[in-house]
């Protein structure tokens, strides 16, 4: 067990709580630089990509934690954020615009077009908002068909290369190079996520998040507040669409479907709401689960000779994963491990309730 | 000098006047008690001021702000803070972080360089972090600081509420039933806590309470409500001697003249 003596202030500020967990992040840091290194002796780059796709993921996850489980929007459309950070990269890029101006400046306008869109639903709660983003992510794919000068419609549009100071970075001539620009792109906004969350504007959100009336009782204007975490989580998920866009090389009217806005949702449940490991940890799970079921498939029709061959097996697998999470861990794998890392600090004192939620102090059991 | 001047102030709720032409003073400097029965519009007149209900008429100043004028969100930043009856903290945060919420009218900063953490932005925390320190080192939240307020006992959660809007440096204080559901110890230390909130730090305290005790014990002057009603303002011994508030705590005056015969 370890005891943190807090000398002065700083030590609640800092990025690490102690210096046993900041070289634990220096070590995870190494290991994801050092990361493309193994797949280059190998001489085979193809889980690299796989790799690369779950940062690109999470970049987008983290955009939807920020705005689901920080400050408790859900959203069942951030799909739809993801194709205008796409369209506006490839268009912008189409316009000579160098790479390291386009990238940035399409997420930036996928965020300020996201506030708008979401502007009139922000007065919405719970389901009712749900339903809105739900309905905006279904009328995705009929605008990217509508605006087909600049998407290329139900034809597609293929994504020009990043370039950078002349260096030509595509995803399958140059993965290394690729998945290193996709993690910069991902610390960096980790770090940006981090800051957030020790000063006022994070702990704005997360009070809106936790009770309403007294986040405005302390000051805080909702809609206001609300529309910031709304740009910044559409301006992250344009990010990631411009970075899946070069990672799919090609996209059409049907990449940014209903089925992706729903497994960001997935992604960040499963991976535990409220915490940025959420998106990566849910990142990962969802880039596992495809390549599992293929395995799986291949031993089975190569083992026993039996071939599988389920429509939609895959999503039947997410949603059920989905409700064994909520119903044995809603917390998500990050609350799992947070237990788990608990009980091992704590050996042999750790109780079976630690992290129970108080439900005694539930709004409809106190007295008035 | 008034701080807050309620005059005439009505609001329904459909068909029920849950606060029936109301007016009243708060001093600077003092602790005004609001009693009354239940559903006497207590923290329906907390609410007013907080601006979550607009009234049908009158008017709410505070401190030569128009109140009516403006929002929710705008009545922290004239130096109003506030704790709930049902308490309303932040529960999946852990009490320094509810403290800190406290502090929000004082940030300087905006998102921008909240986001890339600079030197402003740090040594505004740095000043957030000493102010909420005085606070806990105040209320005796030292053991609790880091702690998630969804595993507190409920007795605790009030003196973080309490903490939280001191933490924000009101010039009033509106407290909504602060005893409520406390031990007698815990009751004793809300006393102190009120009395010193009020003759140390100089801030003016509103508080709704049905412990007689507690309201004789801090309060300059009373105001017994009933129906939306006032019934009567003056101290504690003679709101609580007055025959409109004893009868309103008996019921009605049949009932109290049975009370008295049979007794
Ligand atoms: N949002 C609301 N909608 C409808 N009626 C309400 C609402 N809030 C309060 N009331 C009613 O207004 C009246 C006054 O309520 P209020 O909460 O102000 O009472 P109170 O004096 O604080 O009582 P208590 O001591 O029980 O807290 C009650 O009859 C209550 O039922
Ligand atoms: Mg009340």
């Amino acid at each position: 067990m370890r005891f943190v003596f807090k000398t002065s202030y700083d030590a609640d500020i800092q990025l690490f709580k102690h210096r046993a967990q900041a070289v634990w992040y220096a070590l995870l840091l190494l290991l994801v630089l050092a990361t493309p290194l193994y797949f280059f002796v190998i001489g085979d780059a193809y889980l690299l990509g796989e790799i690369t796709g779950v940062l690109i993921l999470a970049i987008a996850g983290m955009g939807l934690m920020l705005l689901t489980g920080h400050t408790g929007l859900p959203s069942l459309g951030h799909a739809t954020f993801m194709a205008l950070g796409c369209y506006l990269n490839i268009n912008l890029l189409g316009a000579g615009v160098p790479w390291l101006i386009a990238f940035p400046l399409s997420g930036l306008i996928a965020g300020v077009l996201g506030t708008m869109i979401a502007l009139p639903v922000l007065r919405l709660h719970g389901v009712y908002l749900a339903l809105a983003t739900l309905a905006m992510s279904m009328l995705t794919s009929d605008f990217v068909v509508i605006a087909e000068p600049w998407t290329g419609g139900i034809a597609g549009a293929a994504v020009p290369d990043i370039n950078i100071f002349g260096a030509e970075i595509n995803r399958y001539a140059n993965p290394y190079k690729f998945y290193y620009v996709v993690l910069f792109v991902a610390i960096l906004l980790v770090w940006f996520y981090r800051n957030l969350l020790r000063t006022p504007t994070g702990r704005s959100f997360t009070a809106i998040r936790d009770s309403e009336i007294s986040a405005r009782a302390m000051g805080i204007n909702l809609t206001r507040t609300k529309a910031m975490s709304f740009f910044l989580s559409a301006t992250a998920a344009g990010l990631a669409g411009a970075l899946f866009g070069h990672s799919a090389g090609y996209v059409t009217n049907e990449t940014f479907d209903l089925v992706m806005s729903i497994t960001l949702l997935l992604m960040i449940v499963i991976g535990g709401l409220g915490f940025i490991h959420g998106a990566f940890f849910g990142a990962i799970v969802v880039g596992i689960i495809p390549v599992a079921i293929a395995n799986g498939r291949s031993f089975l029709a190569t083992t026993f000779d039996v071939n599988i061959n389920v429509p939609g097996l895959e999503s039947a697998l997410f949603a059920f994963i989905l409700v064994c999470f909520i119903l044995f861990e809603p917390m998500g794998l990050y609350g799992r491990w947070l237990k788990i890392r608990t009980y091992f600090e704590l050996f042999p004192f750790y109780r079976k309730d630690m992290f129970k939620r108080q439900k005694s102090y539930l709004k409809t059991d106190r007295v008035q | 000098m008034s701080l807050l001047e309620i005059d005439n102030v009505t609001l329904r709720f459909g068909g029920l006047v849950a606060v029936d032409n109301v007016s009243l003073k708060v001093n600077e400097g003092e602790v005004f008690a609001l009693v009354g029965p239940n559903g006497a519009g207590k923290s329906t007149i907390f609410n007013l001021i907080s601006r979550f209900y607009d009234p049908a008429g009158g008017s709410i100043k505070f401190d030569g702000h128009d109140l009516l004028k403006n929002t929710a969100d705008e009545v922290p930043s004239f130096g109003i803070a506030r704790t709930f009856q049902n308490i309303e903290l932040f529960e999946q945060a852990t009490v320094l972080q509810n403290l800190l919420v406290g502090r929000h009218r004082h940030r300087k900063t905006g998102m921008l360089s909240n986001i890339v953490f600079s030197p402003k932005a740090y040594r505004e925390e740095l000043r957030h972090r000493a102010a909420v320190e005085e606070v806990i080192d105040f209320l005796n939240l030292q053991a609790y600081r880091d702690k998630y307020i969804g595993g507190l006992p409920y007795g605790v959660r009030k003196v973080v509420e309490l903490g939280r809007a001191l933490a924000s440096e009101p010039k009033l204080l509106l407290l909504d039933e602060p005893a409520s559901g406390l031990s007698v110890e815990e009751t004793q230390d809300m006393a102190f806590w009120i009395e010193d909130i009020q003759t140390q730090m100089g801030i003016s305290v509103m508080m709704v309470e049905h412990d007689m005790g507690l309201v004789s014990a801090v309060s300059n002057r009373v105001m017994a409500l009933s129906d939306g009603k006032e019934l009567a303002t003056g101290t504690a011994s003679e709101v609580q001697s007055h025959p409109a508030v004893i009868e309103a705590y008996l019921g009605t005056g049949e009932i109290s003249k049975t009370g008295t015969s049979r007794a």
